[in-house]
């Protein structure tokens, strides 16, 4: 962990004096957080990893209402009780169940291979100099049903500067932990572990693309990919990988999880597009979590405009 | 084992099954009506139906193997109204489908139908399952003589194209898909395997009712 001289805080990092009540008192509460507080007295001005776990905990964020939609969002009971993470079972209601066995803290995150300064971060470490934002996004699963979500998160251009990609790093790939102890449903080979997924350069370095810690202004629970997941809100939600644990930039394009199970179903773009059909359904449509009929899906999941110079010239039929 | 006895009397055997068949429905309505339906109920009740359907249908064909290994007469006696159970659950996944899922959207129905092979092969083991509703009364058993075992033979189509339907629809996970087609495949060698002993594996259920 870096420690800081003074000259080096910023008048944002400066803590409010409401949320420092509000640490004092998180601190006071769990049993966990006492722990961490013995650890920051064993090696004192070394570490504060209560602090650290207060302040994602707290979740300080502004929103924002540029990058946000004014539509209803889901109630989080929807959002945390009906959702995909295969890690821990096949069915929608399984995250909700099982997802209690995985650790997040503390968690690192790799950044390696096309990038000057190849490192293992602490989560906090990778978001603490940023700006947390809340952004409402619409998402739009690959099984045509679709929710409104409130995230907490940093875009993640801003990390991807902060890492320094050399001029060989044309996508990035994403993976998720592997351990079938925390995430049970590894044991079977459903899918080929671990989750990977990918973006092209421009794709990840899109404003749009947020690196999401928090949901309804809290962090992150578990089973909706805690402690940090990737949010990219124009293509099918299995591109939102969920607890990333190493960002890797390369040259070639990844090779990314559900592309390998089904080639002809699923794509390394996985734009949302209701002129191309999964071949086993129609994506012309879509039921929103909450709601009776269905509605039409839009081209880029409505966000065309934003995002769809990233796309020009390209035949999004065959590159689906 | 052959010799056991059915552990309920003859004439108790036919309201009970008939009881116990209406559970599934009547503990959907109920998680209906106690919101554990959970956020999409729509997509629920149509895994409920669909599953259920599967079922009721694996058990119908479990009465003659249950016969043959078991010697047990009483599966027979209910294997009609665990037929037209199935049937019944197959109507409830179809009317869910068109009215809830579709809303009488009729172009994307027929697309769907013709587009979409699990839709397809999962709507045609429907429209084959019509005929042996149709012909499950008395009269017509009696109407059809020995064209009725043979039109009744349909149900093992049936079977399987249900089972593909089930295979053909879902992502990654084919466990439950392949628990059942494993099930299919058991219950007709039961049926092969006396077949060749000479056996008759089929009889008029008029006969043993």
């Amino acid at each position: 962990m870096l420690i800081k001289r003074p000259d080096d805080i910023q008048a944002s990092e400066i803590t409010d004096e409401k949320i420092y009540h509000q640490r004092r008192a998180f601190l006071q509460a769990g049993s966990r957080t006492a722990l961490a507080v013995a650890a920051g007295a064993a090696f004192p001005g070394l570490m504060f990893p209560g602090e650290a776990t207060a302040q994602i905990t707290a979740l300080q964020f502004k929103k924002n209402p540029r990058f946000s939609t004014d539509e209803e969002a889901n109630s989080l009971k929807d959002i945390t009780r009906y959702n995909n993470f295969y890690e821990f079972g096949t069915d929608k209601k399984d995250p909700a169940k099982y997802a209690h066995t995985l650790k997040t803290d503390p968690w690192n995150v790799r950044v390696e291979g096309e990038v000057k300064k190849p490192a293992d971060y602490q989560l906090e470490d990778l978001i603490k100099e940023s700006q947390l934002e809340e952004r409402i996004y619409r998402l739009r699963c690959v099984e045509a049903w679709s929710m409104v979500i409130p995230w907490v998160g940093i875009p993640l251009s801003t990390l991807i500067k902060r890492f320094k990609p050399t001029s060989k790093a044309k996508y990035v790939e994403f993976t998720t932990l592997y351990d079938p102890k925390q995430m049970p449903g590894q044991k079977r080979g459903v899918l080929d572990w671990p989750y990977v997924e990918g973006l092209r350069m421009d794709e990840a370095m899109h404003p749009l693309t947020l690196l999401a810690v928090g949901l309804y202004g809290k962090v992150l629970p578990n089973q909706n990919g805690a402690p940090i997941r990737l949010v990219v809100p124009w293509k099918y939600g299995f591109k939102n990988i969920k607890s990333i644990v190493k960002i890797r930039f390369t040259e070639t394009m990844p090779k990314t999880t559900w592309h390998l199970s089904g080639p002809q179903e699923y794509g390394f773009y996985a734009n949302v597009n209701p002129h191309v059909d999964h071949p086993r359904w129609s994506q012309s449509r879509e039921r929103r979590i909450g709601e009776f009929f269905k509605r039409k899906t839009q081209m880029f999941n409505g966000y065309e405009e934003q995002v769809a110079s990233l796309y020009s010239g390209m035949d999004l039929k065959r590159n689906y | 084992m052959r010799n056991m006895k059915p552990f309920v009397g003859p004439k108790r055997v036919k309201p009970l099954v008939f009881m116990a068949c209406l559970l599934p429905l009547l503990f959907g309505i109920w998680a209906g009506f106690t919101d554990q339906l959970g956020a999409n109920p729509i997509e629920e009740i149509t895994h409920r139906t669909g599953d259920w359907t599967l079922r009721l249908l694996l058990i119908t064909l479990s009465a003659t193997p249950l016969r043959l290994l078991l010697g047990w007469r009483w599966p027979l006696r209910v294997r009609r109204m665990l037929g037209l159970y199935t049937f019944f659950y197959a109507c409830l996944h179809l009317l869910t489908y068109f009215v809830l899922d579709q809303f009488f959207d009729g172009d994307e129905i027929v697309n769907d139908i013709i587009k979409r092979p699990y839709i397809t092969i999962g709507f045609s083991a429907f429209v084959l399952m019509v005929p042996l509703a149709v012909t499950s009364t008395n009269a017509m058993m009696r109407r059809l003589g020995k064209r009725w075992g043979q039109l009744h033979q349909l149900v093992y189509v049936i079977a399987v194209f249900g089972i593909l339907h089930y295979l053909w629809l879902v992502k990654a996970d084919y466990l439950l898909p392949l628990i059942h087609a494993a099930i299919l495949l058991a219950l007709l060698l039961v049926r092969v395997w006396y077949q060749r002993q000479g056996l008759p594996a089929h009889r008029p259920a008029s006969q043993t009712s």
